[in-house]
């Protein structure tokens, strides 16, 4: 299968601390690859440096065979990458459809555009209305987006994300903070994106990761120390020593 | 009919009050009221257009005042020069020609300082939009030609087409008109595009840009737009007040500025322009009544702040919510 996302041998350090080291790495296009690994093991720099809020120091990150590496967030979302935060970042004080619009008015150019008023736009509204449907939301697409509960919000991540039109999604702790049902309820509906996007998926909750992935990569201080299917990574020894605790 | 919102009938009502009491008064033989509004109606597009920034996009500037100040000094220096003589490239008494120099030195300035100022964000934008607030003021302080501290007496107002600014009435219905322009300007633009996407960035600038928006871009744009218009509100004050001097761009009139904004409601149409009316009316009635008209005054503001959501507005919005 072709890479949709290659990175190669990326380096990032704060200070005395490498955060990534050397890490590798191949998105095969249409599938779901998580990456696992104990707390601070760069999980998050990872998909910083990836969506761009975040220079490497080194190392090359291409999209497409695009070398990206030097681009802007916003330049890196033009050209498909789009990201879900592991604390969930709507904007609070806007509805939950203007949310999902604005990710939807990203993709139709420019909005340099000062007349028509942007809730009048059928195309822009309907279109956003729509990714609402795909997650069960649309009935409180009027809502402001700070009164729904925290799942819901976990579920308005996925439909901005959905409605940015983006060929590889970050997805950063989907399952962060949801109960069982709710859990549930997101792996399945992930599940169903599975050949139409490709996912990035950084993951605590193993479960998820085993029902979701088609590959897994472990990243451990900043290095990956395997990448392989479930059931290599299942029984890989190295990383039943350094991740699953077990000797 | 269209049925209007509670908001829109405050709004209707708040903008006839302003477009009728005034001549009323003035034909009642006091003229004296006549003046305190258009220095009511002349801030109020002041606070309107920093609201756009302040309100819609959070982007607390404060160092507004400058814009009025530039916007001043372009109807005064040309004036001066044409009385005077020297600098012969901008002595003219041609209001065309001041209010195109009001709003292009303003959206320059705009330019300039907004392009260094977005850089940052938070306290230090606020500090940083004063800090070039100041340097216009010290700039224009010391500018002796003009009288640097003393100010410039504007003998001859500016001339338009069609309008004679010299009276009180035709000033104030320029005033006015200008008000509901720039009322109507922003509403169009806070609901259009441009207008989701400035609102969107003061929520979560980082989801924003990870949504592929330049928002540095489109924040400097409403810069540049806020700064232009609230130079057109310094043209204004100019040929209202005749005196223009370096104290109208100092921090403490930004400050005003500010005041009036959060005081009315930021982030509503109407809430700068109650803002400004309360502020004009209570500056001129208090400090009738006593020196220390700034206690009584601050109380109120905390009052405001602490018993209202989203100031004077806030006292219109039904209950419960």
């Amino acid at each position: 299968m072709d890479a949709l996302l290659r990175v190669t041998d990326l380096k990032k350090t704060f200070g005395g601390v490498t955060a990534t080291d050397g890490v590798s790495l191949a998105v095969d296009k249409g599938g779901i690859h998580a990456i696992i690994g104990p707390n601070g093991a760069g999980k998050t720099t990872l998909i910083a440096q990836l969506s761009g809020t975040l220079k490497p120091d080194s190392g090359t990150i291409l999209l497409n065979g695009r070398d990206i590496t030097l681009k802007p967030a916003y330049a890196r979302a033009k050209l498909g990458i789009t990201r879900s935060f592991q604390i969930t970042s709507l904007i609070m004080d806007m509805s939950v459809l203007d949310n999902v619009a604005l990710s939807v008015q990203s993709q139709s150019g420019h909005s340099f555009r000062f007349l028509k008023p942007a809730r009048k736009i059928a195309a822009v509204r309907d279109a956003a209305l729509g990714h609402l449907q795909q997650v069960g939301l649309d009935a409180r697409a009027d809502m402001v987006t700070s009164a729904l509960s925290h799942g819901e919000h976990r579920l308005v991540e996925i439909a901005v994300a959905l409605a940015s039109g983006a060929q590889l999604m970050l997805l950063d702790e989907p399952m962060a903070g949801l109960g069982a049902d709710e859990g549930a309820q997101m792996i399945a509906f992930l599940k169903t994106l599975k050949g139409q996007r490709t996912i990035l998926l950084v993951e605590h909750d193993m479960d998820a990761v085993f029902a979701l992935a088609d590959c897994i990569s472990v990243l451990v201080y900043g290095r990956l120390i395997a990448t392989g299917t479930p059931d290599e990574i299942r029984n890989n020894a190295d990383v039943r020593h350094a991740y699953l605790g077990e000797d | 009919m269209p049925k209007l919102t509670r908001n829109g009938w405050v709004t209707l009502i708040a903008m006839a009050t302003l477009a009728v009491l005034p001549p009323l008064l003035l034909w009642s033989g006091q003229p004296f009221y006549m003046d305190l509004a258009s220095r009511l109606v002349v801030l109020a597009i002041a606070a309107v257009s920093l609201n756009l920034i302040l309100g819609f996009g959070g982007l607390v500037s404060f160092g507004h005042a400058a814009f009025i100040g530039l916007g001043a000094y372009a109807v005064g220096i040309p004036a001066y020069h044409a009385t005077w003589g020297g600098f012969e490239l901008v002595a003219s008494y041609n209001g065309l020609f001041h209010l195109a120099l009001a709003i292009g030195v303003s959206a320059l300035y705009a330019l300039i300082t907004g392009a260094i100022s977005l850089r940052t964000s938070g306290v230090y934008f606020i500090m940083i939009t004063m800090a070039f607030g100041q340097m216009a003021f010290f700039l224009f302080q010391s500018l002796d030609v003009y009288n640097g501290d003393d100010g410039l007496t504007i003998d001859i107002r500016s001339e338009l087409p069609l309008i004679n600014l010299d009276d009180p009435l035709q000033l104030f219905i320029l005033s006015y008109l200008s008000l509901a322009a720039a009322m109507i300007l922003v509403k169009v633009i806070v609901n259009s595009r441009f207008g989701m996407v400035l609102q969107g960035a003061k929520g979560n600038n980082e989801r924003m840009v990870t949504l592929g928006y330049n928002t540095y871009l489109y924040r400097l744009v409403a810069y540049v737009i806020s700064g232009t218009m609230c130079g057109y509100a310094g043209f204004l004050l100019g040929n209202f007040t005749t005196f223009i001097s370096p104290d109208m761009m100092h921090w403490t009139r930004s400050g005003e500025l500010m005041f009036m904004v959060i005081l009315g409601g930021a982030a509503t149409v109407l809430g700068p322009i109650l803002g400004a009316s309360a502020f004009v009316l209570l500056e001129e009635f208090l400090s009738s009544w006593t020196t220390f008209w700034h206690l009584p005054f601050g109380l109120m503001l905390i009052g405001v702040v602490l018993f209202t959501r989203g100031g004077l507005m806030g006292l219109f919005k039904g209950r419960g919510r």
